[in-house]
């Protein structure tokens, strides 16, 4: 069952080619795409069971013996990432699908969305340092190309800042990689963690300073943040959610893995939960402080980032697996917000909130889309987000780190504080003219996502108790060095 | 041998860093190109000394060089060699839609400062 693993990044790889091959026959590249996407759920779904069953997944690329052979490997973790990654991928490309068609941009979009597929499931997947810099580059790659969509000035410029700062990042990437194989002779993940142990301690703090400055860049993390409001909005409603929903996670998943893995200290790190507590408020600063729609979306993203980065920051168990069950709620909910905006977007031509108004009276659907996801982005009961957030508050304040614990609830309440700001001004107030009806794929996709969001809050207990197991693998470096080298 | 390829290290990163915080877009392309550069050259410091090809069945494991900084600069260089390319397009798509090589100010930047001036010229 191995080859599942290969296969997750191939398959969509192989998929983008025949798209591009068939030309612009519609329906042939929509099939194509689906069973691209489903393939990947699909094979994500199947590593997850095999992993939580405790037969993780590894397969050596190419047949040679790691450390030397490019290790693929799926355990809990990436599992997890993989499956709720492949879900939005699909119901995200349901709604594209409904909306391109209307802006004629259907043909065009296919190939570069399993491309973006592919890298995002290589970036899991992946055991190997230089092969983590690959999977992030087809996966940018592909994301240029999708922000580019609408050649205007606005993109061009939104791009080029995007593209610039991301090729930076990548450089210094290339230069820890130098590093890394200057210092260990290796760049196996599993090899690493064994040999990171006897690095003398400044050199290793200096690669994991490194490691979290380039990381950090893709992640969005304060101070590093500022080219994500900047881009994002400016794209199709789809492209953005899909980037809102996956990328900066992507930074996320391998800042945590690792700092697990490679650079673990023995205690919360403060400078974890200083850039946390740092990245959430001023991503809600900055929310508060926009006009439009997707502008306040995406600061929300970055206030998001600092919650996954806080439950990295305490550096237990439950920590972990807080934000484990963080990540997997806001991909979730991040994607559907977007995906609500989008629909009041392309009913009024435009996302500013002082040109809508009255959309609860026209269309009550669309605000009962936005109500559930609103209320568990803020951490309002009974919604996923409310699940996530206190188990990051009770093991803050299980390991007396009130602080930062404050800034979170503090952050919250801001949250609420601009969601409303939506609320009032889109969803309330004097009615506007619709220029026209969003088409039915658009809601139906938006819909199994709010009930996606609701099934993760549902299934808190469950789904806890995965992510903790995934944290106790996180936590000791050995379970990852045996998976993947076996015992020794 | 190796301080010389250091210093040019240095050199391409401090030069190519210069040049991406130009405000044209050509120089920052150019600063891009540069800077992937040192990070290539960097990949190859970290292999071994120059030393015969590692062949299957020919060679000594012991004294051959490492092909893995190789590999891996193969790869580094076909990647930003089409990432370069793209950018290009990207900037001469800027040149063609402004008439400028010039990053434009952001556009919430000119939104607050013209909110600056207004208020500015209402003290006045």
């Amino acid at each position: 069952m191995n080859w599942l693993l290969p296969a997750v990044v191939a398959g969509p790889l192989l998929a983008a080619g025949l798209t591009i091959f068939v030309g612009r026959r519609l329906w042939i590249q929509r099939s194509i795409t689906i069973v691209g996407v489903v393939f990947v759920l699909g094979a994500a779904i199947a590593l997850l069971v095999a992993a939580d069953s405790g037969s993780a997944q590894v397969t050596q690329v190419g047949g040679w013996p790691a450390p030397a052979g490019i290790t693929l490997v799926a355990d809990r973790f990436a599992a997890i990432m993989l499956t709720v990654s492949a879900s939005m991928l699909l119901l995200v490309l349901l709604y594209a699908m409904a909306q391109l068609k209307r802006d004629a941009l259907d043909w065009w979009f296919h190939s570069k969305y399993l491309v973006l597929t592919a890298g995002v499931s290589l970036s899991f997947v992946t055991g190997d340092l230089f092969n983590l810099f690959v999977g992030f580059e087809v996966m940018l790659i592909a994301s240029y190309v999708l922000l580019t969509a609408k050649t205007g000035a606005g993109e061009v410029r939104a791009t080029m800042s995007y593209v610039v700062i991301n090729l930076v990042a990548s450089a210094l990437f290339l230069v820890i990689v130098a590093f890394v194989y200057m210092t260990t002779g290796t760049l196996n993940l599993a090899d690493l963690s064994r040999v990171m142990v006897d690095i003398d301690p400044a050199v290793r703090n200096g690669l994991g300073m490194l490691t979290l400055v380039v990381f950090g860049v893709k992640a969005a993390l304060f101070p590093l943040f500022m080219w994500l409001p900047d881009s994002y909005p400016t794209a199709p409603t789809p492209v953005t959610a899909i980037f809102a929903g996956l990328l900066t996670k992507v930074g996320v998943f391998v800042i945590i893995r690792t700092q697990t893995l490679l650079f673990a200290g023995d205690e919360p790190s403060t400078l974890l939960l200083f850039v946390a507590g740092s990245t959430m408020v001023v991503g809600v600063l900055g929310a508060i402080a926009q006009n439009e729609i997707k502008r306040i979306l995406s600061f929300h993203i970055i206030s998001q980032i600092g919650y996954m980065i806080m439950g990295l920051g305490l550096l237990s168990v439950a920590g972990l697996a807080a934000s484990i069950l963080y990540i997997t709620h806001h991909i979730i909910v991040k994607t559907g917000l977007f995906l609500v905006g989008g629909l009041v977007e392309s009913e009024h031509g435009t996302g500013a909130l002082d040109r809508i108004g009255g959309v609860l009276h026209r269309r009550p659907v669309v605000a009962m889309l936005f109500l559930p996801l609103a209320l568990s982005l803020a951490g309002m009961p009974p919604f996923s987000g409310f699940v996530a957030k206190l188990a990051l508050v009770q093991e803050g304040l299980a390991l007396d780190r009130g602080l930062i614990v404050g800034v979170s609830l503090m952050v919250g309440l801001l949250t609420f504080f601009s969601m409303t700001k939506i609320w009032g001004a889109v969803f309330w107030g004097r009615e506007t003219e619709a220029t026209e009806q969003a088409a039915p794929g658009m809601l139906g996709a938006t819909v199994l996502v709010v009930a996606l969001s609701i099934a993760v809050a549902a299934f808190a207990g469950p789904l806890a108790d995965l992510a903790a197991r995934a944290a106790v693998d996180l936590v000791d470096p050995a379970v990852y060095a045996e998976l993947v080298l076996g015992a020794g | 041998m190796s301080l010389i390829s250091l210093g040019v290290v240095a050199v391409l990163f401090a030069a190519g860093t210069y040049l991406i915080l130009q405000r044209m877009l050509s120089r920052v392309v150019i600063g891009l190109g540069l800077v992937s550069h040192g990070a290539n050259l960097l990949i190859m410091l970290s292999g071994t000394r120059p030393a015969p090809p590692p062949v299957i069945g020919k060679s000594q494991v012991a004294a051959v060089a490492d092909p893995l900084p190789q590999a891996m600069v193969l790869t580094a260089i076909v990647i930003s060699f089409g990432v370069t390319a793209f950018l290009l397009a990207l900037a001469l798509r800027s040149y063609l839609l402004t008439g400028s090589d010039a990053v434009e100010d952001d556009l919430e930047d000119l939104r607050i400062r013209g909110i600056e001036g207004e208020e500015k010229g209402a003290s006045a």
